[in-house]
């Protein structure tokens, strides 16, 4: 019934003398909403690029419907991102980035239905004549979201989707993610927000120092923890590992 | 990439730094041809320029280019594209904007004064200059993430080709000059594109006999279709071989 969708296989990364991914092997289905969780500097971020392959690590392979993704990119159709913090070309208009993005990935050719809900919906198309450089960060948050979501990807990888977005728009992206998830997408998502992660994720998969702590159900850990909400695990986990190396 | 080199295009073109090398170079071609009565004194002082001004602004241009455009190389490699095609959309888009200014600013002032063969072998050394620059700064570029550092690299590297060679092998020869030199000398030029670029016009306009033996053998060498032949295809690897290492550091380089 589920399918594997993504594999890290045994993956190490060093920035120069700090090893900032140690030894990580894990692998996520379709239909699963992850949630990567770990204090800043963890390795979140670097996991993710790994697997967009704009890092490249330095031993173990990643697998993407069971193709090695190394020297490989057309996986990347599959695939939406945001990033934690949009960077885009200045001088570019709203409506030229998101037309080059449809430009670039074909769609016309490869027949995908474009997704423009978010557009819509975040009322893009009001600003659409502004560049990019002139935007603030919630709205630069808001067209990165739109792109993850407008070609319809069987993976979405969303990097601290809520942060900046004012309490109508992240409830709007919330919605949206939840729709997806329903849509059996495999969706990754990392966020400092417990309560937001606490509706989406199914799946909590924790990092620290690089290192892989574990990757477990959400509602195993309730069980586990004996205690309902997210942040008080969360709590208690940070708070053994602390005690560990006091 | 067709797609991404237009976008790319577009981006340099619309940029005011292009459009005033553009009038620069126009500007220059036409007072040099428009004063000078003799068309041979016109393409001698534009070879200076072209060997000066053209180097200079194909590398610090390339390279503020490659940095500002960070953003969108990121943009693109998180999309089902490939990073030799994100990589040489940016070359080829940089070289077609600045081969364009080049040809607008010096390549058609130069043939409607002087549409000889010398005129084309200035304009073809003027472009071949351009793209061997343009890839060294992309060389530049890949080598480190700090703007301030990769520009530094690629004047530190146009210092070297366009001003310390000649007075390095300016002061061997002297220092050797017991020895006969004529042939060394020849290998010295290969080994940097200005020079190549110099010799190859330079030849073309009968001033050799200005320059002693060291003159008679280059004319006797860059005169023959061999050596011409040659000369090109050095100028060639000048651009083929920054541009292919940038793209092997590119390729395993973290975004």
């Amino acid at each position: 019934m589920t399918k594997k969708m993504i594999q890290f296989e045994n993956i190490n990364k060093s920035f120069g003398k700090l090893q900032v991914l140690k030894d990580i092997s894990v692998s996520f289905e379709q239909g699963q909403s992850v949630a990567i969780l770990g204090p800043n500097g963890s390795g979140k971020t670097t996991l993710i690029k790994t697997l967009l392959g704009m890092v490249v690590p330095d031993s173990g392979s990643i697998f993407f419907e069971r193709q090695s993704i190394k020297n490989a990119f057309l996986y990347r159709n599959q695939i939406g991102y945001m990033p934690q913090i949009g960077h885009y070309p200045p001088n570019l208009k709203i409506r030229q980035l998101i037309d080059m993005m449809i430009d670039i990935r074909n769609s016309k050719e490869n027949n995908i239905e474009l997704d423009e809900e978010l557009i819509d919906e975040f009322k893009l198309k009001t600003v659409e004549s502004k560049p990019l450089g002139t935007l603030s960060g919630g709205t630069t948050q808001k067209v990165s979201a739109a792109l993850a979501f407008l070609f319809n990807p069987k993976v979405l990888i969303l990097d601290e989707p809520t942060a900046g977005l004012d309490p109508l728009s992240s409830e709007i992206l919330k919605a949206k993610i939840l729709k997806e998830k329903q849509n059996g997408k495999l969706i990754l998502i990392t966020s400092h927000i417990m309560s937001d992660l606490e509706e989406l994720a199914s799946h909590i998969m924790y990092l620290q120092d690089g290192k892989l702590q574990f990757f477990k159900e959400l509602e195993f850990l309730k069980i586990e923890f004996c205690e309902e909400r997210l942040n008080k695990i969360i709590a208690l986990i940070m708070q053994k590992k602390t005690k560990i190396y006091t | 990439m067709v797609k991404v080199i237009k976008y790319v295009v577009y981006d340099i073109i619309r940029n005011r730094f292009v459009i005033g090398y553009t009038l620069l170079l126009l500007v220059m071609s036409l007072s040099f041809f428009g004063f000078e009565s003799d068309p041979n004194k016109g393409l001698l002082s534009m070879l200076n320029i072209i060997l000066m001004v053209v180097p200079l602004v194909s590398i610090i241009f390339s390279t503020i280019h490659f940095y500002n455009s960070y953003e969108f190389l990121e943009l693109l490699s998180a999309q089902p594209m490939s990073r030799k095609t994100i990589f040489f959309s940016q070359y080829l888009g940089v070289c077609i904007s600045l081969s364009l200014a080049f040809l607008f600013g010096v390549g058609l002032p130069t043939y409607i004064f002087e549409g000889s063969e010398r005129g084309f072998t200035l304009i073809s050394s003027g472009l071949l200059l351009t793209l061997i620059f343009v890839s060294i700064a992309f060389f530049a570029s890949v080598f480190t993430r700090d703007k301030a550092k990769g520009i530094g690299i690629a004047l530190g590297l146009w210092f070297y080709l366009c001003l310390l060679y000649d007075g390095l092998v300016l002061s061997a020869l002297l220092t050797l000059s017991d020895y006969p030199m004529e042939k060394a000398s020849l290998v010295f030029t290969a080994f940097n594109p200005t020079d190549l670029a110099r010799i190859l016009v330079l030849m073309k306009l009968d001033v050799s006999a200005l320059m002693g033996i060291t003159g008679a053998v280059f004319q006797n060498f860059f005169s023959s279709k061999i050596g011409i032949s040659v000369a090109f295809f050095l100028l060639i690897l000048w651009i083929i071989i920054p541009i292919a290492w940038a793209f092997k550091l590119f390729n395993k380089k973290d975004l």
